[in-house]
């Protein structure tokens, strides 16, 4: 039979300081954690909510990213004839040819100003190709007029990219029209204008960068990919959207190393702190501990009691950690994509699974510092620890 | 003939400290029989707590062979010797040695949560043990508010939880004024005429020594042999 639990409360109560700083430790090193889980988690979450099923997107071979690749509008045009493309009921294929471009916008956070990817495309179907994208404010831009709809990031973070501000980037200046809402995904931080627009600034009318095409059925996209690898005369690559998408979240990768290596470091500290505690609990209560022997409370019974107590520490400093991290919970901000060169910007998600890990990873750090002192407890001889004072 | 509960034969505890060797208890041979107070004497250092601590399997012998109810305790593992201390011993420490987080009835149910009682009967017994030590009205005192005395008696109500067959006292007025002291004594006498607890009690105090039905002597580690002492009318 173990000892009574309220034993164990009641002595962390007791000494409450130290029971208060070590749970503070080990809470930073949960929020640490958390914080760089939560930007990963948002990061993640913002490329995997781009793209809609069935849409290809189609790039020059071997191009990584549509910053990067050269489209003809010949090769748009044999694309378009391909058998599998969905077409609308006017019988025009749900094809869109796009060029992305970077323009460089001042930001809330740099002085210095930050690069937004800019998108031209033709309303139709560039729009019908993505039917998840709403309009948040204003309107769409027009064909044919210097006007941008931008992503709710853009506007969120840049104060250039609001409703009936000019933007001025190329060769002058862009009337921003509308805001619109791409739900959680990536294409919020992007300026979509019209594709011809965006052509003669960009001197870039005969190769733009990609062309988007939506696929039916759904599971004949492996197949259209595949033809058009095997087609030699195009010379395009092609993967899915939302591939396109998710392989971008790479980007998350260094920050979610560094945040992942300084929180182990900060781990190994508070498992030190958390050991500390738990000695000078051990220490102090050398006398309870012969008495408890004296009682018939065996070894095990004294090892689990201060074995649980250092966890019970190592859960407070996890609640903690999960407050302080709470409030970052949909605070957004934005990272600079080494496939794009510009800024996607994403909420922290601090989500259930998120604390759970967090939680666990303070009991880690509990169970890694309680475990000595706890041995260290059973080990006492009854009249060495009676000794004690 | 009453019979023998506690029977030690040539028993000697030997301590090193750094290159010495100190021999606490040389040789010793006692009987105890059921039913007997017995009060251990001596100056310190002459062997009374070791061979208390012996009696009650918290240390181990060096040589001899001790019986306590019957069992070889030396047979014993810890996990073994932590159970027969539960069941058999009740201890009574001279700083009392409560637990200071737990209250009154916390720290008297705490040995009966080693034994087979649900929740109910525990708190059943321990507050039976303390209404009779006549600490009815202080249950759910903590020890940091009871005084000397009370605390000693919430010793003693926790040594008897658990009804067992010996109990075993350390100095347990050591710590107490006179009038706590003569109450625990009082309490101590009361529980081996009327309840029939063989008691194995070691002091300084004569005045406690007194309340005693055998009072044995040790020197050096050698137990003296049995002499008559006026005993303190109940």
């Amino acid at each position: 039979m173990r000892l009574p639990f309220s034993y164990n409360l009641r002595n962390l109560w007791v000494r409450r300081g130290t029971t208060l700083m070590t749970a503070l430790g080990i809470g930073l090193t949960v929020a640490v954690l958390l914080s760089i889980l939560a930007l990963v988690g948002g990061l993640r979450n913002a490329f995997a909510s781009t793209g809609v099923a069935g849409n290809v997107l189609v790039m020059r071979q071997s191009a990584e990213s549509e910053l990067s690749s050269n489209f003809t509008r010949e090769q748009f045009q044999d694309l378009k004839l391909r058998p599998g493309i969905q077409r609308d009921a006017t019988g025009q294929a749900l094809a869109s040819l796009e060029l992305v471009s970077t323009v460089l916008l001042d930001s809330v956070d740099y002085e210095a100003g930050i690069n937004i990817s800019i998108r031209g495309l033709k309303p139709n179907p560039g729009f019908a190709l993505r039917p998840e994208i709403k309009i948040a404010a204003g309107r769409w831009f027009s064909a044919g007029k210097r006007e941008v709809t931008v992503g709710k990031n853009v506007a969120r973070r840049n104060p250039e990219a609001q409703l009936g501000k000019d933007l001025r980037f190329g060769k002058g200046a862009w009337r921003v029209v509308g805001v619109f809402d791409a739900g959680e995904s990536a294409a919020n931080s992007e300026i979509w204008a019209d594709l011809d627009q965006v052509c003669s600034d960009d001197n870039r009318c005969d190769t733009l960068s990609s062309a988007l095409v939506r696929v039916e059925p759904v599971s004949n996209v492996g197949p259209f990919i595949q033809s058009l690898k095997d087609d030699q005369r195009l010379k395009v690559g092609a993967m899915t959207e939302q591939f396109y998408y998710e392989q971008q979240s790479s980007s998350a990768a260094p920050i979610q190393f560094l945040g992942i290596f300084i929180a182990l470091v900060m781990a190994v500290g508070s498992s030190f702190a958390a050991m500390n505690t738990m000695y000078a609990a051990v220490a102090r209560r050398s006398r309870e501990i012969g008495t408890l022997r004296v009682l018939g409370f065996s070894r095990f019974s004294v090892l689990l009691s201060f074995f649980l107590e250092s966890l019970v520490l190592a859960l407070l400093g996890g609640i903690v950690g999960c407050l302080l991290v709470l409030p970052l919970d949909g605070f957004t901000t934005g990272i600079g994509s080494l496939i794009t060169f510009s800024e996607v910007a994403f909420r922290f998600k601090i989500t259930p699974e998120i604390m759970l890990m967090g939680i666990g990873f303070a009991l880690f750090m509990g169970a890694l510092g309680g475990l000595l002192p706890a041995a260290a407890a059973a080990r006492k001889q009854i009249l060495d620890a009676l000794r004690d004072i | 003939m009453s019979e023998v509960v506690i029977e030690a034969r040539k028993l000697s505890k030997t301590f090193k400290r750094d290159e010495f060797e100190v021999r606490a208890l040389d040789n010793c041979d006692i009987e105890i029989k059921r039913g007997e107070f017995v009060a251990l004497m001596g100056p310190s250092g002459s062997g009374k707590s070791t061979l208390m601590h012996l009696i009650a399997a918290m240390d181990r012998a060096t040589s001899g062979r001790i019986a306590v109810l019957g069992e070889d305790l030396s047979q014993f593992d810890d996990a073994e010797l932590a159970r027969w201390r539960n069941r058999h011993i009740g201890f009574i420490f001279q700083q009392f040695n409560l637990i200071p987080v737990l209250t009154a009835l916390e720290n008297v149910e705490l040995p009966l949560k080693l034994t087979s009682l649900n929740g109910k009967e525990r708190i059943a017994q321990a507050e039976t043990a303390l209404r009779l030590v006549g600490l009815g009205d202080r249950m759910t005192h903590f020890p940091r508010q009871l005084s000397g005395g009370q605390e000693q008696r919430v010793a003693i109500a926790r040594a008897i939880a658990t009804d067992p067959d010996i109990l075993i006292a350390d100095e347990p007025t050591g710590n107490l004024d006179a009038q706590s002291a003569s109450d625990v004594m009082v309490m101590l006498q009361k529980l081996n005429q009327d309840f029939g607890k063989t008691i194995i009690m070691v002091t300084h105090d004569r005045h406690a020594a007194e309340y005693a039905t055998v009072i044995r002597h040790l020197e050096k580690g050698e137990l003296k042999p049995e002499v008559e002492y006026p005993k303190k009318p109940v």
